[in-house]
């Protein structure tokens, strides 16, 4: 009985987003609202020596400039500042706490008035001192420093050995720039101070509890003193998992000043939150003669703060993939003067499989094999870590599907071999990898007397479409239309959730709305059955189902009540019913989400220029949810993986440990003449084991492996291999 | 953002009166350039002279069968106004090729060819840079240079005139009308835009208390062979790397007549009329074209990171004069280089 789920069902906020109706952080009102604009540190590492914020304070409707001497209290231990996804070492930024200067961006004071370009413009009065230390931004010059992280490989043989024995070996870097995410929606806040001492706080976040239980641990607040709200979020793609300075620095105006304050980053201060940490990835490969895998070793040297330990798991993919007996992987971090790094879409993955899926391109030509040939040869049906069978993995079939569409067969191996009039065309692929997480989410479910249904839950919908997934699952469950279903997200009150990220907000939201929808239905059975003379009367619990506005016994007998007749019959207006999402706690199987990427470029080699012509992406991922908002995502992905192959990089001078191309202009990520042909193919992967939906999760796997299959594409064109992101034409014209 | 006055002129007499009054004043018309220094706050004008209402939006014949462009014109009206369609394709190429179609809505084109440099430290307000802050030093020289100039550079800048429209009016041989207060005067395109040498904080030869009024395009506008080829680091909306406009004239296979302006490479729109009157005479192919290029880029230097461009622009020459005269111009909507 599934009207909903698996179709492709459109967005129910769709509407209201593009009429405007949806509200976004920065957009809520409130009397007598306040503006903070923030003003930056100018040096990459140091001291404030002296702030003078004399001048901008007699700017007309400047109301205050909260700095580290004049501000109300922060919390002063680490814990307080560490968020649900904060890393687990270090000690995490805190706005306006004290002198140092950690960034060059670094929030040093905040000018409140009444009007956004007043605290704009006294923003440019606030005369800073500073006492400038020795600093470094530059990775590559640091690379020495790295430092290993503790990460849980298990080196498998003797790798070392084994490269050394091997008939064909592959070993090079790959260089992975900065990336920062420039969601469209800036970063905003607006906490409307309630006049008691409390706060609502409506912020640009994924997720809200964390936001709520960090300002309350920030500010010695009490749960009840702050409620977080974020209904809407025009993109976040990581950026927003962690609190950002702007709702720090909005809450402690608001306190300070008892009143509702509004602080919205501009696009060029939003380039000092997070970001895609730059990357130099060592792979090295060594293979026997049939093709088959004896080495894989994988190194990735990553940018951090000083202040904290952020890395992510590029290494891992390369552990788990392919049969290898044996391998070494190491993972370890550059400690500079720059903010601390934050997850950005497929985080670790799509910089490591990257790396790894250009290394294996290599071999495949070195071995003289198809690229799909060599992945076949050294599949693996278990994931090669900790040697567990999968839930699932059609990846195979991904291959075949996408190979199928993409017209593989017909590719001519050699580089320079194809072409079309002026062009050179290149073919190239490449695998995709990520995760298949679930965590604790609980949903309510209030069901009223008229056959309407709210379902409401503190996660967020960061674009992704959880607004809408909710709404299918919830209208499968409960045997009600869509129209009938009100979803409320995005608010602290609201039954629990972690942030949205990881690919993990679709399976774990849903199972709370069919634990929830359940308990509905056991409440209606057990009503049904009182009443006199009830069709039901006999059946279990578990033998009726809801459809149609009825409670139905499940074996098509058709017997059934009414929802309406039940509960005007035992006076009840509403049932609520509130569920944590159990899952079965199963550590015998790995679980994961695989694609295979195709891609086709056209070059016109005497002047670099590089079209991304067409790509086929075949993605196994579980049970799709929503066959409308899936393919939109993994389109979002491969868009994302255009611009990481051939555009996107946060340009430093290192001089000045200063991103010179902090704005969308310079920063350049594909635009429509960048995007041509993209076809997505949901690869048919039933899953029994993962969830009772078998869902998996879309976020991440659309933008892993595309930025390889296309560096292997511009190889198969042009005979050139370039190792160092992104594919720019002076780099193709060298 | 610093505070500033704000007046609307009412004519252009009382533009250049509001602009004698106030030497901190700057004139604005779509705004697309000098909002985003104002917010950056490289420009802080004491006063906004708002000319975007003046009459200046006119495109006319002239006596002499040339066309007569106000200041105020929108740059998409211009490209798509049906005598530059016909008599100067390769204007309304230049013009497409630039920017994105709302930018074009709201630009003029006397903003257009005093839109500033895209210099990354021109605009970061706590760098050195002598075109923002006269004497500060010059930070790209040794810094990141990639999109940097090539031609006409001095120790002091090293920075590109980002302006497509005007590499196409260089190479058509347009004219810039200038009211100031002691009447009009008239200079050549080509002498607007200045070099940098020691003194890169003045981009043009405009005087200050003076007004572009009106650009004039000459009778010939090589309607039939020409090409504006762009080379960007993406397929659209992105200044260029090198960018060239190319016409020629052809008697059978030989140029009559070509004209040559690369853009993206220096200070202002490059013209050799050496190197187009090499290719007077001659026949159109690939070699001569790239003789025409080598003269064209002639002294070129690169500093750490934008060598690739001396090579890039050579090639791009070639390549722009072969469309010129095979009448393929580079299309402006499909990005597949012809
Ligand atoms: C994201 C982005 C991408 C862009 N890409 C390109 C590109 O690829 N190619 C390209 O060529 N351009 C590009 N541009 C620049 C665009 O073409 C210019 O911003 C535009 O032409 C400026 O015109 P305006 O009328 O808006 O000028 P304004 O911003 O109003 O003014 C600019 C300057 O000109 C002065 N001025 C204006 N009118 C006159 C006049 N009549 N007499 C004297 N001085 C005057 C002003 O005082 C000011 O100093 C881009 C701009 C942006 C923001
Ligand atoms: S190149 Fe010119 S604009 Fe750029 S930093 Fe140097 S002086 Fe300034």
């Amino acid at each position: 009985m599934n009207a909903y789920v698996g179709t492709p069902t459109s967005r129910v906020d769709g509407r209201a987003k593009v009429t405007g109706a949806a509200k976004y952080a920065g957009e809520f009102a409130a009397d007598g609202l306040l503006h903070g604009f923030v003003v930056e540190a100018s040096i990459a590492r140091g001291r404030v020596a002296r702030l003078d914020t004399s001048e901008a304070l007699k700017v007309k409707g400047v109301v205050d400039v909260l700095t580290h001497e004049h501000r109300p209290p922060l919390a002063d231990k680490d814990e307080a500042w560490k968020d649900e996804v904060a890393p687990e070492k270090g000690s995490p930024f805190r706005p306006l706490y004290d002198e140092r200067v950690k960034f060059n961006g670094q929030p040093i004071a905040l000018v409140v008035a009444e009007d956004w370009e007043i605290a704009k413009f006294a923003a440019t009065r606030v005369r800073v001192e500073y006492e400038q230390e020795a600093f470094s931004t530059d990775l590559e010059s640091e690379r020495g420093k790295a430092e290993k992280v503790d990460q849980p490989h298990k080196p498998r043989g003797d790798a070392a050995a084994a490269l050394t024995r091997a008939a064909v070996r592959h070993e090079a870097d790959y260089v992975i720039p900065t990336e920062h995410h420039n969601p469209m929606e800036l970063f905003a806040t607006t906490a409307v101070w309630n006049g008691s001492g409390g706060l609502t706080v409506y912020d640009k976040t994924q997720g809200v509890q964390n936001v709520q239980k960090f300002l309350c641990s920030v500010f010695g607040k009490e749960p009840d003193d702050i409620r977080v709200i974020s209904p809407y979020v025009g993109g976040a793609f990581g950026s927003g998992l962690r609190p950002q300075h702007q709702v720090v620095l909005a809450t402690l105006a608001a306190l300070a000043l008892k009143r509702s304050v509004r602080v919205v980053l501009t696009r060029q201060q939003m380039y000092g939150l997070g970001y895609r940490p730059m990357t130099i990835e060592r792979v090295a490969l060594g293979a026997k003669p049939d093709g088959t895998l004896d080495a894989i070793t994988h190194e990735a040297i990553a940018v951090t703060s000083r202040y904290e330990d952020f890395s992510r798991n590029d290494t891992g993919w390369a552990e788990q993939l392919y049969k290898s007996p044996n391998s070494n992987f190491s993972h370890k971090l550059v400690d500079l003067d720059v903010s601390t790094p934050s997850d950005m879409r497929a985080p670790g993955a799509a910089t490591g499989v990257c790396a790894l899926e250009c290394a294996m391109d290599e071999l495949a030509v070195a071995l003289k094999l198809d690229p799909v040939e060599l992945r076949l040869r050294c599949y693996s049906d278990r994931d090669q870590s900790q040697s567990l069978p999968y839930t699932s993995k059609q990846l195979r079939e991904c291959y075949a599907r996408g190979a199928e569409a993409f017209g593989w067969s017909r590719r001519n191996p050699a580089p320079r071999s194809m072409r079309d009039g002026k062009e050179l065309v290149g073919w190239g692929m490449a695998t995709g990898v990520w995760e298949a997480l679930q965590m604790p989410v609980a949903v309510r479910i209030v069901l009223t007397a008229n056959g309407h249904a709210e379902v409401s839950c503190a996660a967020s919908d960061i674009g992704t479409g959880t607004y809408t997934i909710v709404a299918q699952v919830a209208a499968d469950a409960l045997g009600l239309p869509i129209e009938n279903i009100s979803v409320r997200l995005a608010d602290s009150t609201l039954p629990q959730a972690p942030v949205e990220g990881g690919s993990w907000m679709a399976a774990s939201s849903a199972h709370a709305v069919l634990g929830a929808a359940e308990e509905i239905r056991w409440e209606l059975a057990r009503l049904a059955k009182a009443m006199p003379g009830s069709p039901l009367a006999d059946l279990d619990a578990a033998d009726v189902t809801l459809t149609d506005g009825m409670i139905a016994s499940s074996d098509g007998r058709g017997a059934a009540v009414s929802i309406a007749d039940v509960m005007r019959h035992s006076k009840l207006e509403r049932i609520e019913k509130e569920k944590l999402n159990q899952f079965a706690e199963d550590k015998s199987h790995a679980r994961n989400t695989h694609s295979a990427v195709f891609a086709e470029v056209k070059i016109d080699e005497e002047l670099g220029i590089i079209r991304v012509t067409r790509i086929v992406n075949a993605v196994a991922a579980g049970r799709i949810l929503n066959t409308k908002t899936g393919r939109s995502q993994i389109m979002g992905g491969v868009v994302w993986g255009i611009g990481m192959a051939l555009h996107e990089e946060t340009v430093m001078d290192h001089r000045f440990g200063r991103i010179m191309n902090a704005n969308i202009a310079e920063y350049h990520i594909p635009v429509n003449a960048d995007v041509h042909d993209i076809d997505v193919i949901f690869v048919d992967e039933p899953d029994e084991r993962i969830n009772r939906l078998g869902i998996k999760g879309l976020g991440e796997i659309g933008i892993v492996g595309v930025p390889a299959a296309i560096a292997n594409a511009v190889y198969h064109a042009t005979g050139k291999r370039i190792r160092r992101f992104p594919i720019t034409l002076d780099k193709l014209l060298e | 953002m610093n505070n500033f006055q704000y007046s609307r002129a009412s004519d252009v007499a009382d533009a250049i009166r509001l602009l004698a009054a106030d030497p901190g004043a700057k004139l604005i018309a779509g705004g697309t350039n000098l909002i985003d220094l104002m917010k950056e706050n490289v420009e802080r004008p004491s006063r906004l002279i708002d000319i975007s209402r003046l009459p200046l939006r006119d495109v006319e014949e002239t006596a002499d069968g040339g066309l007569r462009i106000g200041a105020l014109v929108p740059n998409s009206d211009l490209a798509y106004h049906p005598l530059i369609e016909q008599r100067y394709p390769l204007l309304a190429s230049a013009i497409l090729a630039g920017a994105s179609a709302q930018l074009r809505n709201m630009a003029s084109v006397g903003g257009n060819l005093m839109q500033r440099t895209r210099c990354p430290y021109f605009y970061d307000t706590t760098t050195p840079c002598n075109k923002r802050s006269p004497g500060t030093g010059c930070s790209a020289l040794d810094g990141l240079n990639r999109n940097h100039a090539i031609l006409g550079t001095s120790n002091s800048c090293i920075a590109t005139n980002p302006s497509d429209m005007s590499v196409a009016l260089a190479a058509l041989g347009a004219l810039v009308h200038i009211a100031r207060p002691s009447g009009q005067r008239t200079i050549a395109l080509t002498d607007f835009h200045r070099l940098p040498e020691d003194k890169p904080h003045l981009d043009t030869n405009l005087g200050s208390g003076e007004i572009i009024i009106a650009i004039e395009l000459p009778p010939h506008g090589f309607a039939r062979n020409y090409s504006y080829l762009k080379i960007r680091d993406r397929l659209s909306y992105a200044f260029a790397l090198v960018s060239v406009a190319a016409a020629v004239d052809l008697e059978g296979n030989a140029i009559s007549e070509a004209r040559l302006a690369l853009g993206g490479v220096a200070h202002k729109p490059w013209r050799s009329l050496e190197a187009e009157a090499a290719l007077r005479g001659q026949a159109a192919t690939p070699d001569h074209f790239g003789r025409a290029a080598d003269l064209l880029l002639q002294g070129a230097t690169a500093r750490s990171h934008n060598g690739f461009k001396i090579d890039l622009a050579r090639r791009a020459v070639v390549r722009a004069l072969m469309q010129a005269a095979s009448a393929t111009p580079q299309s402006q909507a499909h990005k597949k280089i012809a």
